[in-house]
């Protein structure tokens, strides 16, 4: 398939997941400050902006509506819910005749509500529920009409690295929390909290449930939004894009940083990873974003219009 | 008449005032038979119901993204809910007549960019050809495949106050338009399913299968499975919405300057599998962005190296390179005598009687009764520079003159047609609007297939005769009704639920690592389109 579309089906997963985790941790962040009066909320905005990814220059600190304005509302940063849903259907737009209608259609419908302005108004949470609902229609549909070709896989590939990369984040938010036990609330907003009980069958309380919760967030094989699933479905679409059977190792870069980044923390005890959660984390980021590159250096080396330069003649 | 007629036949004002013959009622205010069905359906209707419906066509289309690009930002194009039919006797003759157009200037232009056998035989003065802006030398010598150069044509025709079409101009470089024929269709089945089923309408949806077969019939010689693309100047075009919509239908790639390369005489597309060849370019691009190489220097929007590539037999372009001098409106007051030269045939569809104005006993005449006459310039498209003068000011019409004066070459001009009108949704009532057609035809070097409908667009302007989408225009779906011995498949009715959601969609781009909104946007904006002006 053409680079270009290549290039923007990869996005349009990547910004689609980026919209509905970052509706997720910010709906537990805000149901995190009203809930417990003891935080100090413009430190933990503060610190919730450098964990994803925007962070302020220093001496500078952000209410909540400041904060929602940048991570929900503003329209041109692709690290907003908003403009990540809009460079998404940018991205659709460019390629109209690759998506399938429906997939066009939802993702139209939704940027057509967000440009109307009237979620600006919603309360937060009303609008977080929405964007995930949105996001799963869209999800829903590429499930249902998209062939599994290269189109798919690439999609997907988007989709599982920044699926990645959101729930390290998301797990790094714990380190930003205020008090109380933050387990049952992050594990809420990843939809896993009752996957997780029926797995460890409430077994689970105090510090025990910390580190089974860690363990799941990031370790589990069966839970889709696991950061070590993730990277494994991540694996196999690389697999699919360019399966040269080889007899040692792998020439190509995405899968090396990928495959690393999973074994490291399958083969860490759960113990070494909560110590160190906020450095481990911060390497799958990294991970996600190598991989990125390499990607992009691999299926689309095309980068940006072309220039052509003539002498006079 | 009661509800939504009411008042309908108060005078109408505007350029063509009450000459202007109206298509749904005869001078009596009885409907033509034709549309006594729709005329009945219209009036049993509530006028908050047709309202009602007309509200969500507009935001089917919002939904579905059916937008042009207009300075910068999507609109959609306003659907009118009221359709315009069209009856098998007549559609007879406009199918014949613009069959006949286009192998009329299938000729000529073979001719142009050959033998000049016309212009040695005194048809055509050499100066007409070679003064027109969109006679490239460059084309010369290009031999296309079967002989076709315009593989897609779109004739604009009018009605005049005695119901017969004429035709206006000829568009066979880019016309655009016909995506809007499909998607008013499928919009107005869903809205007025009843009163499509109380016709025979012939079907429009097989025009993409058409189109692909014309396409793969231009492939170099000795190419058995042809790839075809279609290129286009990016999302930022104004008919970039047709762009998209013409690969998906035709399960081709749609691909833009950037994702072309050529070398040696071939022509590839940049893919995740490296380069792959490619063999039919539709492009959607103008000939002064198609080629660096051989146009306009700066332009990022083409493939350098594609026309050479075309010459050498290595890729096919379509429609050929050079075809606007075909569509040039000085041309156009030759196409009678062309067509009794090369078919020896006297046109089916006549022309709209048009003053030369290079010419000084027609210039002066003109220039004597300039406020009666619409003035056009020769080589615009979509209404581009067109002056209305009788409805412009008297500075305007001053300005004109000296602008005529200064490049008589450049503009022609033609007495006020009363295009005809079709009742028209304005509030919660039906107004007469002035009309055009837009036909498309097929050209596959065995046939001229001409689409059974058409593009009608509406001045939704009261008294206004400019039609375009630039200027307020808005479109009807064209119904051509199956004849009463037609055996033809008519269109099946399928009603597919649509949701509801209106806003317009500002201009966004994407501003990290995904591809966005480039320099290139103004380029892509800039290329004009025939129609969608």
């Amino acid at each position: 398939m053409l680079s270009r579309i290549a290039e923007s089906l990869f996005w349009i997963g990547r910004y689609v997941e980026r919209a509905d985790a970052t509706a997720r941790i910010l709906d537990v962040h805000v149901e995190r400050t009203l809930a417990d009066p003891w935080v100090d909320e413009s430190a933990v905005s503060t610190s919730l902006l450098s964990v994803m990814g925007s962070p302020l220059e220093p001496g500078r600190t952000v209410g909540r509506r400041e904060l929602l304005e940048l991570l929900a509302h503003d329209p041109v940063s692709p690290s907003s819910i908003t403009g990540a849903l809009g460079a998404a259907r940018e991205n659709a737009r460019r390629a109209r005749e690759t998506v399938s209608g429906d997939m066009w259609e939802s993702l139209n419908t939704t940027w057509n509500a967000l440009a109307s302005g009237q979620w600006r108004a919603a309360s937060p949470h009303r609008f977080f529920s929405w964007v995930r609902e949105r996001t799963a229609v869209v999800s829903g549909l590429v499930d249902a009409t998209m062939s599994r070709d290269d189109s798919w896989h690439f999609f997907v590939l988007g989709r599982s690295l920044e699926r990645a990369d959101m729930t390290a984040r998301l797990v790094d938010t714990r380190a930003v929390s205020g008090t109380g036990s933050q387990w049952p609330l992050l594990l809420r907003s990843t939809g896993a909290y009752e996957a997780f009980l029926r797995a460890y069958h409430g077994s689970s309380t105090g510090a025990a449930g910390e580190a089974h919760a860690a363990e799941f967030l990031l370790l589990d094989r069966l839970f889709p939004r696991s950061v070590v699933n993730a990277l494994e479905v991540a694996e196999a679409c690389l697999d699919a894009l360019d399966p040269v059977p080889r007899r040692v190792g792998y020439t190509e870069d995405a899968r090396r940083v990928v495959g690393m980044a999973r074994t490291r923390l399958e083969f860490q005890s759960p113990e070494d990873l909560l110590a160190d959660l906020h450095e481990q984390m911060r390497l799958v980021t990294q991970a996600c974003s190598a991989a990125s590159e390499a990607v992009g250096m691999r299926f689309f080396p095309v980068a940006g219009a072309v220039s052509w330069t003539a002498g006079r003649s | 008449m009661r509800d939504v007629f009411e008042g309908y036949r108060d005078s109408p004002s505007g350029a063509a005032g009450a000459r202007a013959a109206d298509e749904m009622f005869d001078d009596a205010g009885r409907p033509r038979p034709e549309w006594r069905a729709l005329a009945s359906a219209l009036s049993e209707l509530p006028a908050a119901e047709l309202r009602a419906r007309a509200d969500q066509l507009a935001s089917t289309f919002l939904d579905r993204g059916v937008t042009f690009d207009y300075a910068g930002e999507e609109r959609p194009f306003p659907l009118d809910v009221v359709p315009r039919i069209i009856d098998a006797v007549q559609w007879e003759r406009v199918e014949r007549g613009v069959a006949q157009r286009v192998r009329v200037l299938e000729a000529f232009l073979a001719d142009v960019y050959g033998p000049m056998r016309a212009v040695a035989d005194g048809v055509v003065p050499r100066a007409v050809i070679t003064s027109s802006s969109h006679f490239h030398r460059a084309a010369v010598g290009v031999e296309p495949a079967g002989g076709v150069r315009v593989h897609v044509a779109g004739i604009d025709l009018v009605r005049d106050e005695d119901g017969d079409f004429r035709v206006l101009e000829d568009n066979v470089r880019v016309p655009s338009g016909v995506s809007y024929v499909l998607e008013n269709r499928q919009a107005l089945t869903q809205v007025l399913p009843e009163a499509l089923q109380a016709h025979r309408v012939q079907p429009v949806a097989g025009y993409p299968q058409d189109l692909l077969a014309a396409l793969r019939a231009a492939a170099p010689a000795g190419v058995d499975d042809p790839t075809v693309v279609v290129l286009t100047p990016g999302v930022y075009n104004s008919a970039y919405f047709e762009h998209s919509l013409l690969a998906r239908a035709m399960g081709v790639e749609l691909v833009e300057g950037r994702d072309l390369v050529c070398r040696g005489n071939r022509v590839y597309t940049r893919t995740t599998a490296g380069e792959r060849r490619v063999d039919v370019v539709y492009r959607r691009v103008d000939d002064e962005f198609l080629d660096p190489v051989h146009f306009r220097r700066d332009s990022v929007l083409g493939c350098a190296g594609i026309l050479n590539a075309a010459r050498a037999g290595g890729v096919s372009i379509a429609n050929a390179v050079g075809n606007g001098v075909a569509d040039d409106k000085l041309v156009y007051t030759y196409v009678p005598e062309l067509t009794k030269y090369y078919l020896g045939e006297e046109l089916i569809l006549g022309n709209v009687p048009t003053y030369r104005l290079e010419i000084p006993a027609e210039r002066e005449e003109a220039l004597d009764r300039l406020d009666e006459l619409v003035v056009k310039p020769v080589d615009g498209s979509g209404g581009k520079g067109l002056v209305v003068c009788p409805d412009a000011s008297a500075e305007q019409v001053e300005d004109l003159r000296r602008r005529v004066l200064a490049d008589p070459r450049g503009w022609i001009a033609q007495p006020v047609v009363a295009l005809s009108t079709v009742p028209t949704l304005s509030g919660s009532r039906l107004r007469p609007r002035h009309v055009d057609l837009r036909p498309f035809a097929v050209n596959d070097g065995q046939r001229v297939r001409v689409l059974r409908g058409g593009l009608t667009r509406v001045a939704l302007r009261e008294g206004s005769l400019v039609v375009n989408s630039s200027q307020g225009g808005g479109s009807k779906d064209t119904w051509v009704l199956a004849g009463d011995e037609s055996t033809d498949e008519v269109e099946r009715i399928a009603v597919r639920p649509a949701e509801t959601d209106l806003a317009p969609a500002p201009q966004h781009s994407a501003s990290d690592a995904g591809p966005g909104a480039g320099s290139e946007q103004a380029q892509q904006q800039q290329q004009q389109h025939e129609g969608q002006g």
